[in-house]
């Protein structure tokens, strides 16, 4: 008799389960049937009643209906659970394809990128970075680089004087000087030196009056141009591309002797001619030599002891050259569309 | 210089070397060919005519009708010039022809009558109109009698020649003439040079029985020479020396011009011809100029001179600055009959000094600026008087009439011949290297390892041993010179301290959104002295000859200079703009020209920090956008502890958006909005900008990190929220919670700022969280509240500040 009321609720239970379709419902039919006042509750309570040897087997059948009963809500629950998410996913759904927020990451300025490589470069070939002064005395921009005040490549309305002694310094040369001379005669001394310089130019397409320079110097017993030309070789495959070929040609400046100006291959057309090589194959890319044993003497080095060579180039023109920028006055209007093209460089 | 290739093989054989391979040699030996150009490259079918028959055109005034004998054929060509005549030979361009510009020829019919073809101006045939000898330059070219009727004309014209501009600098003077390039050329083909040698004819009379010379300004004027010429007809010079001086960029005058003109471009020495007559005595004294005396030089020009320029006068005037210009007075004109030729060496300064001031550089100054080869003022006087006697059929005068020295005594340098390959980096024999001297004419003696080499007068150029290694190097030719590295001792690079934290800097500016600008160091004086972190000082640092006022001054601070660049981009339509610069600020020092160096850090923003976007409008920069920006440096670089930031009132900036930024107490830069009357006169937008004094900062700052164990115990973290008066500030509170705290106190930060409704009008409330922690054990809800009510008492105490309910 008891035994067909707990199959009977077995029954009704799985019926009302299946029926249910959200989990308040759920709940709703846990308490019916399992909850403290439930039926099998009231079954078990029943049991006094029956015969002995009947109570166990009765017992066992109520607890597996419980039991039963109780997989069958944790199911559902689980089906329901289920469903309940995939509502909540499917009304979580975004446009991914709207665009993200962005972190707004200011460019590095093209020249300062340029700069940037070629100290990488020479800091690995053991050469340090020298700052030096913008506003200069006569003596470091000009004297102690064997170009005395009479020397007819120095021209005093190439440079901006505040006095008659003291100018805006026209080249990065003085730091060869002023480094030098703090090495008291002793070697080696191996810097490159990025700085501003002025001259008095009008600015226009190819002139600025304020640019850059990059100064390098390596002085020590035995340095030979061979040694000069290794070093551009390396600069130029760093900055050009590994396929760049050098070539050094004889040329004249005060503070070097011998004298060169170092071309690279034509990085467009590979030397074939093209608009940007004028047609030669090659590039005019910076200004070297040997250092004039009179900038070594003054600066306290001996010259039968130690040569070295030196060298110097403009960034603004690396970068013209490389990027094939059409008017050197970009680099100072710092107008944003301008710079932020250069943002990887 | 321009150099005429086809003059160039009087002293040099150049068979089987073309004008490009010529030219590519020079540019590698060292001086630069910056242009090889063939004047008549567009030229085509130019034949030389003959004017057999010339006659009005029957229906022109100004028109001729020309039978011209072209050797084939005879035909008709109709000519306009006003100096075409019968029984000329001419430059024809036939039909099909092409001239100067690309021009085609065509049959054609001038007013009923056919032409056949043109007879050709210079300048028709490309030759530039300032350089056309004046009885040519308003009409036809005419020829020489000897040359074969139907020949091509371009070589009597020497339109088939090819010139080489060559860049002169101070080290390859020598090659300012004709010689000096031969020798050069000669040198690197490895062939001979022939240099004729001048042959003049004098009559019995001897110059200096005419004429007398002192030189007063003798450590000026080493050298002075004059020759006598008697009888000069003055005419037009020989076609072939026209061709020459035109080729060479001078445009032919006469005989006698053009003649000191020719051996000035062939020898390198400028020469000066006085007419005798209009000299006004027979005394030569070179001297020294008075002090405003004046001399009229050739060009018209009256010119005061001064006592360091050089003048030769006849006694009394001045009749010419010496190697620069002639005067007025006794230039060669047509009826001259005698001149004075003077052939003389100055001093390269003097005359370099002379020629800048007065604005007056001639052919003859930029060769005496650069020193000329003594060993040629004697041949070069010999070689005008011979042209004279055969071109102006004039009588040359015995001798000359000199005084100084004609010589200098000869450059010997003496080194290790081996130092040329340890210079070089090459392994040349003693052989190559001797044998490469010779060619360039340094006579080489051996004494064991030494060379004692002997220099060329031509080559003043040359007086160390250095400069003899670049003369091997450059003839040997350093594409044939290895490329290795340096051998001597490894060196450590890396970048200073300094160096490191300023990339950092800007890394971290353009991690915050400002792009980097580079803008100038001089500006107007107005700008100089704006927006200085530290007090602008009365003296400013001015450059003696600007460029513009735009570029006048050198700034004190970089923030003038932002704003500009902001402007700008607000005129193009670009509202939104974050901008820094790490730079250098000039500040003045008394007492000193040298100014101050420092590297400044200053940047400027304006609009919005992003686009607006889908999700609607970015928020628009605001002062704190600047400030977290200097606060997210001043963190990285470990100096937070150390800055504090007060209001403050400076000028161009708004009164009540202002920090002054302290480091240690000491101000060191400042952020604020820029003063809405300024932005107003400026036509910006809201914009805010900051500067500090980064080196002074980086160099303070302490990039060592130092690690802490990271806490065993838990921490206990209480909000408070404090009601104050709203004079009171942040950072008033943050300084009174953290001394009042005492060493529990981990954190303090700042979560709410509300002034509205629920409090009164004249308070806000301030809301913090505090965060307490003991490394050593675990605190108790007692002990934090001891401390916390320590910290609302002081607050209260102090700053007046209530708990909010
Ligand atoms: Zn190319």
């Amino acid at each position: 008799m008891l035994q067909d009321k707990l199959l009977e609720l077995r029954d009704k239970a799985l019926e009302s389960i299946g029926s249910v379709s959200s989990l308040k419902q759920l709940q709703d039919v846990h308490v019916r049937y399992l909850g403290k006042k439930g039926p099998i509750t009231e079954v078990l309570k029943g049991m006094g009643k029956l015969a002995k040897e009947e109570r166990p087997v009765i017992g066992q059948l109520a607890n597996d209906v419980r039991k039963a009963i109780g997989v069958w809500i944790e199911e559902k629950k689980a089906e329901l659970e289920a469903g309940v998410l995939e509502a909540q996913l499917e009304s979580e759904k975004i446009d991914v394809t709207l665009p993200g927020r962005k972190a707004q990451i200011g460019a590095h300025h093209l020249l300062a990128s340029v700069i940037r490589e070629v100290e990488d470069l020479f800091i690995g070939l053991g050469f340090s970075i020298a700052e030096g002064p913008e506003v200069e005395e006569d003596y470091y921009a000009f004297e102690a680089l064997n170009l005395p005040k009479d020397h007819p490549a120095r021209d005093m309305q190439d440079s901006f004087y505040i006095t008659d002694e003291i100018l805006l310094r026209p080249h990065t040369s003085p730091m060869q000087a002023r480094t030098l001379e703090a090495h008291k005669g002793e070697g080696p001394v191996k810097i490159i030196c990025p700085g501003k310089v002025y001259r008095r130019d009008n600015d226009d397409a190819t002139h600025s009056h304020q640019f850059m320079q990059i100064e390098g110097l390596c002085v020590d017993k035995n340095v030979r141009l061979s040694d000069l030309k290794g070093v551009l070789t390396v600069f130029a495959k760093h900055m050009f591309g590994a396929e760049r070929e050098i070539r050094l040609r004889p040329s004249f400046f005060p503070f070097t002797e011998p004298s060169v100006e170092m071309d690279i291959s034509c990085f467009r057309c590979g030397g074939h001619g093209c608009a940007v090589c004028k047609g030669t194959g090659w590039i005019e890319i910076l200004g070297a030599g040997m250092v004039h044993p009179n900038v070594l003497r003054m600066s306290g080095f001996n010259p039968s002891v130690y040569t070295g060579f030196a060298f110097g180039m403009g960034p603004e023109r690396i970068a013209m050259l490389k990027y094939g920028i059409e008017d050197i006055r970009n680099f100072y209007t710092d107008d944003i569309r301008f710079l932020k093209q250069f943002k990887r460089a | 210089m321009l150099v005429s290739y086809k003059w160039l093989q009087d002293y040099v054989d150049l068979d089987g070397v073309t004008p490009e391979e010529l030219a590519d040699r020079i540019t590698n030996a060292g001086i630069e060919v910056e242009h090889l150009t063939y004047p008549g490259k567009d030229l085509k079918g130019i034949v030389v005519g003959k004017v057999s028959a010339c006659e009005p055109h029957p229906a022109s005034d100004h028109l001729h009708l020309c039978q011209v004998d072209l050797g084939a054929e005879t035909v008709q060509i109709v000519c306009g010039a006003q100096n075409v005549a019968a029984g000329q030979k001419v430059p024809v361009a036939t039909v099909g022809a092409r001239i100067g510009g690309g021009v085609q020829i065509r049959r054609s019919k001038f007013r009923g009558e056919e032409s056949n073809g043109m007879i050709c101006a210079l300048s028709e045939l490309g030759v530039d109109s300032d350089l056309v000898p004046k009885e040519y330059a308003d009409g036809i070219y005419v020829f020489d009698e000897d040359v074969p009727v139907g020949a091509d004309a371009l070589p009597y014209l020497n339109l088939d020649d090819a010139i080489l501009d060559l860049d002169i600098l101070v080290s390859s003077a020598h090659c300012m003439n004709m010689i000096g390039v031969a020798h050069e050329v000669a040198a690197i083909f490895d062939r001979p040079v022939h240099i004729p040698a001048p042959d003049v004819i004098e009559t019995d009379q001897a110059a200096a029985d005419k004429i007398s010379l002192k030189v007063e300004a003798g450590e000026k004027v080493p050298y002075y020479s004059a020759r006598l010429i008697e009888g000069i007809e003055v005419a037009s010079s020989p076609r072939w020396m026209q061709l020459r001086l035109m080729a060479a960029g001078i445009r032919p005058i006469s005989n006698v011009v053009d003649i000191s003109n020719y051996v000035m471009l062939e020898y390198g020495q400028p020469l000066h011809t006085f007419d005798f007559d209009a000299f006004g005595s027979d005394r030569v004294l070179v001297r020294f100029a008075d002090r405003n005396e004046t001399i009229k030089t050739l060009d018209g020009q009256e010119r005061t001179l001064t006592k360091e320029d050089i003048v030769i006068t006849n006694g009394k005037e001045a009749a010419a600055v010496a190697g620069i210009m002639g005067g007025e007075s006794s230039e060669v004109t047509l009826s001259t009959n005698k001149v004075l030729l003077e052939s003389a060496v100055f001093d390269p300064i003097s005359i370099r000094k002379t020629a800048a001031r007065l604005q007056m550089r001639t052919d003859a100054s930029s060769r005496f600026e650069k020193r000329l080869d003594r060993n040629r003022v004697a041949p070069a006087s010999d070689r005008a008087a011979e042209l004279l006697a055969i071109y102006a059929h004039a009588r040359v005068l015995k001798g000359i009439v000199e005084q100084g020295e004609r010589t200098v005594p000869e450059t010997v340098i003496t080194m290790p011949w081996k130092k040329i390959n340890q210079v070089l980096g090459a392994n040349l024999s003693f052989d190559v290297i001797k044998g490469t001297l010779g060619r360039l004419g340094f006579t080489v003696k051996t004494e064991g390892d030494t060379i004692h080499v002997k220099v060329p007068a031509r080559r003043f150029d040359v007086a160390i041993p250095e400069d003899l290694v670049e003369e091997v190097g450059r003839m040997y030719g350093y594409d044939h010179i290895p490329a290795t590295l340096p051998e001597g001792s490894a060196v450590q690079a890396e970048l200073t301290p300094y160096q490191k934290l300023r990339r950092r800097t800007e890394r971290l500016m353009e991690s915050a959104g400002l792009t980097q600008a580079y803008t100038y160091s001089l500006t107007t004086g107005d700008h100089a002295s704006a927006y200085t972190v530290h007090p602008a000082s009365e003296k400013q640092v001015k450059v003696i000859w600007p460029m513009s006022e735009e570029h006048a001054v050198l700034r004190q601070s970089i923030v003038p200079q932002l704003i500009g660049v902001v402007k700008y981009h607000l005129n193009r339509q670009m509202p939104d703009v974050a901008l820094y610069e790490i730079g250098k600020v000039f500040i003045p020092k008394p007492g000193n020209p040298r100014p101050g160096e420092e590297e400044h850090l200053a940047g400027a923003i304006t609009g919005r920090s992003a686009e607006r976007s889908w999700e609607g409008e970015a928020r628009p920069v605001d002062f704190y956008t600047v400030k977290g920006v200097l606060e997210t440096l001043f963190e990285s670089l470990a100096v937070s502890e150390r800055i504090d930031y007060r209001p403050a009132r400076r000028d161009g900036l708004h009164p009540g958006q202002t920090a002054e930024i302290f480091l240690d107490g000491k101000v060191i830069g400042y952020a604020g909005a820029l003063h809405p009357k300024v932005q107003k006169d400026a036509g910006l937008n809201e914009t805010f900008v900051f500067e500090v004094a980064i080196e002074s900062l980086l160099r303070k700052s302490e990039p060592e990190i130092a690690y802490r164990i990271l806490p065993r115990f838990p921490s206990i973290t209480r909000d408070i929220a404090l009601v104050v008066d709203r004079s009171v500030s942040a950072a008033d509170l943050d300084r009174v919670i953290r001394e009042a705290a005492g060493p529990l106190l981990a954190s303090v930060r700042l979560f709410d700022v509300y002034e509205g409704a629920h409090v009164a009008e004249n308070e806000k409330s301030m809301a913090f969280s505090l965060v307490y922690l003991d490394p050593e054990r675990t605190l108790t809800d007692d002990e934090v509240n001891a401390v916390h009510g320590q910290i609302i008492d002081a607050c209260s105490q102090r700053l007046g500040a209530q708990l909010r309910s």
